[in-house]
């Protein structure tokens, strides 16, 4: 009853703004392929809840814009001391919770403690670890200080790990998240969608579209028919790429096609033998044609890399030539390593297309040096279960799609088991380092440290492709992060 | 020779034939990718086409007849190879509590919907050929077990039997020496029926990505990877699509050929 009268108010007023054309819609259905497993994006590293949540209904004190600039957020302004540790974050006045509760300078001392405890579940405690103190000064003034000077430290404030919840409603936010966003949770039918509808009460410039719906459609033909049935308006990260064209013949629909933060590579279990040996890791970047594999998997949509960086970021070094398609030095490597008549390992592949589609041309270009790679193909859970945290692996697959993640390289514990001192020397010099021109030699020098090490075999950047409707306007084409921001979204008038 | 024998043993034969041929010739290398070149329509030199890989797909439906036959066969086998005993025995000891024991622990088997236990054994111990083939094999049994018993349980009845009896053979000789023999027939007929049934069910298999694993090409695989490119490159679908339905459809009308030919009873009730 509620739902039907709010509705039947809703159209009074566009009809009485004059906007009583079928043209003028308030709902949108935005489809995409995983569901989240729950709506807390600050307790797990699952990237479908950012999708869903991040921007819409969460904010953090800065947040990325579409094209992967940080903008204020919830802080309306800060202040940096000089020595680069102390942040002085103003907040925004007058924001509230979806709940009534007002966000204030406790809120943000609960969310940014409560990520960085001890017991903390949050899937990037990284981002908060450089954190030393958080006091509250006044209601609306929030000063961070930190151990050591972090120069990503607003960057890393922007991501979905770091919203701000509130501690009433802490308790339920797996299943019905309480943020500050322009758009409010509504409802969620798990397996089917998720409702959310505008935030009267929002801070900021209110959402223009009434209602949003998020569907999970995982399977690539029923994603390719329910957009050509016009049964969703938007479909992010389309995971069809073959059938991009023919929406791009269709004057039904736009096909956006962007960048993302997914670097694509053939991960590597440095710690396994023979992957252990350089010279084979390098036979393994040799063997490699990246351009089949972006034809060939992607149908043509992906940027070649050379290392583990984004291209379209400033400080991109291009590596391809130093790993360019050569099966005869790459058997000539193999050789010098020891392994003549080459070897078999196993090639572990997730569900996603660049993954399994991946696989059988890598299968086949290994192959051709003499690798025999056994393809497993596996589920998300199975692989997260032997590959990443059990390292059960010799080769996989993955596009890792976190923003500026270098730093993983600095981990010897992460799953590809990559140990250099050296390379995490320097990314403790990096976090430290605030002046941006620095900042850009040592990325630069730590891309070409992993690149001469051939850690992993770098494929190709992924291309964010989303299709929609021809007259929604507003969404990002690109996917600094995992989002799909509403919040500038609306019809064509 | 009836029309059905004659027209399933052609389908069949050409599909046999084509599996053994690419063990020794197959117009290209199957495994071999050649992306610039993929997705062409059917046209010589790739009869069949080429797959979104650049594979030549003719190759491919000639080495994945084999996948098919390899793992229908051996599942057959498995079937015939436990089943068969197993109805014999329960035969020679009609209604002792050893028949009781098999023939309801076939009702289990037979009970659950065959493509859901495969999916439960492959689930289990991972997807691949060989496990496909045990689990079609598996489900493969109580269909042999019960058509060894029944038919051998009206052979019990005979005389020439109770004249074995008398001579004093053991009913494991018997079984063996007389029972045997003469359910071989039906064994043939029922033998490519299921055969047929598991050229589908390893396609099925495949198609959920449970049976054989890339690069082993497989028919039901070659269609699940046709899926998202029917609308621009049917023929992708439709070859290992024919494939199926036309080796599924020569072995059925063999079974039914061999059948009126080798069942004596049948041939008395028709004329």
């Amino acid at each position: 009853m509620i739902r039907t009268s709010k509705l039947a108010f809703a159209s009074a007023i566009a009809v009485a703004a004059g906007l009583g054309s079928a043209q003028a819609q308030g709902d949108i259905t935005v489809a995409m392929q995983l569901e989240p497993p729950h709506l807390d994006p600050t307790s797990a590293a699952a990237g479908a809840i950012d999708s869903v949540v991040y921007a819409n209904i969460f904010e953090g004190l800065t947040r990325f814009m579409g094209d992967g600039s940080i903008v204020p957020g919830l802080a309306e302004s800060w202040e940096i001391s000089d020595d680069g540790l102390v942040y002085t974050f103003k907040l925004q006045e007058g924001v509230t919770f979806h709940d009534g509760t007002t966000m204030d300078a406790e809120d943000v001392k609960f969310s940014l403690d409560r990520a960085r405890a001890e017991d903390s579940v949050n899937a990037q405690k990284a981002l908060f670890e450089g954190i030393s103190d958080v006091s509250v000064v006044d209601p609306l003034t929030v000063k961070v200080t930190l151990a050591e000077p972090n120069g990503l430290f607003l960057f890393n404030m922007a991501w979905g790990d770091a919203v701000i919840v509130a501690p009433e409603s802490i308790e339920d936010i797996k299943t019905n998240p309480v943020g500050t966003g322009a758009f409010k949770f509504v409802n969620w039918v798990q397996g089917d969608r998720i409702d959310i509808e505008k935030n009267p009460e929002y801070w900021g410039t209110p959402a223009r579209l009434d209602k949003a719906t998020f569907k999970f459609i995982s399977d690539p033909t029923a994603a390719f028919a329910a957009v050509m049935a016009e049964d969703v308006d938007v479909f992010t990260g389309f995971p069809a790429p073959e059938n991009l064209p023919q929406f791009e013949a269709d004057p039904r629909f736009q096909v956006l096609v962007g960048s993302t933060e997914g670097e694509t590579i053939l991960s590597t279990n440095n710690k396994q033998p023979p992957f252990d040996n350089i010279k084979v890791r390098e036979a393994l970047a040799h063997a490699i044609d990246r351009q089949a594999i972006i034809d060939g998997a992607m149908f043509g949509y992906g940027t070649p890399i050379g290392t583990h960086f984004a291209p379209h970021h400033p400080a991109y070094v291009d590596l391809t030539g130093q790993s360019a398609h050569d099966p005869d030095k790459a058997r000539a490597l193999l050789a010098e390593a020891g392994f003549p008549d080459g070897f078999e390992t196993t090639l572990h592949l997730p569900p996603p297309s660049y993954a399994r589609r991946g696989g059988e041309i890598i299968a086949a270009q290994l192959a051709e040096v003499g690798i025999t790679a056994e393809i497993t193909n596996v589920e998300w859970a199975q692989w997260l279960e032997t590959v990443f945290k059990g390292k059960n692996f010799g080769l996989t697959i993955v596009s890792h799609t976190e923003p500026m993640d270098i730093g993983i390289y600095a981990r010897p514990d992460y799953y590809f088991q990559y140990d250099n001192p050296a390379f995490q020397e320097l990314m403790a010099t990096l976090n430290s380092t605030t002046d941006p021109e620095q900042r850009t030699k040592l990325l630069q020098q730590a891309q070409t440290i992993i690149a001469d090490d051939y850690v992993n075999g770098y494929l190709f950047q992924l291309a964010a492709l989303s299709v929609a409707k021809a007259g929604v306007q507003g969404l990002w084409a690109n996917a600094p992060t995992q989002a799909t921001d509403l919040t500038a979204v609306s019809w064509a008038e | 020779m009836n029309r059905n024998l004659l027209l399933g043993g052609l389908l069949s034969s050409l599909f046999v034939l084509a599996a053994l041929l690419s063990f020794v010739w197959t117009p290209f290398d199957h495994a071999a990718m050649d992306i610039p070149a993929k997705l062409k329509p059917p046209q010589a030199p790739h009869w069949f086409g080429t797959d979104h890989f650049g594979r030549d797909m003719f190759s491919m439906i000639m080495v994945g007849a084999r996948t098919s036959l390899a793992v229908a066969f051996i599942a057959v086998g498995i079937g015939m190879a436990i089943g068969v005993p197993l109805g014999l025995t329960a035969a020679a000891r009609k209604g002792s509590w050893l028949d009781e024991v098999i023939m309801r622990a076939n009702d289990l088997v037979f009970a659950f919907p065959s493509l859901v236990i495969a999916i439960l054994i492959t689930a289990v111990f991972g997807a691949g050929a060989i496990n496909a083939i045990i689990a079609i094999g598996i489900f493969n049994i109580p269909v042999f077990a019960r058509i060894t018993r029944s038919a051998a349980l009206s052979l019990w009845e005979r005389d020439f039997i109770l004249a074995a009896r008398v001579a004093g053979k053991s009913s494991t000789r018997i079984s063996l020496e007389h029972i045997l023999p003469n359910v071989t027939n039906l064994l043939i007929v029922q033998g490519t029926i299921q055969f047929s049934l598991g050229i589908l069910a390893e396609a099925g298999l495949s198609y959920v990505g449970l049976g054989a694993q890339p690069p082993t090409p497989s028919w039901g695989r070659m269609l699940a990877d046709a899926q998202t490119m029917v609308s621009f490159a049917p023929h992708l679908a439709l070859i290992p699509g024919l494939a199926i339905i036309l080796t599924v459809l020569g072995l059925n009308l063999m079974g039914d050929g061999l059948r009126d030919h080798l069942d004596p009873r049948l041939r008395v009730s028709r004329t």
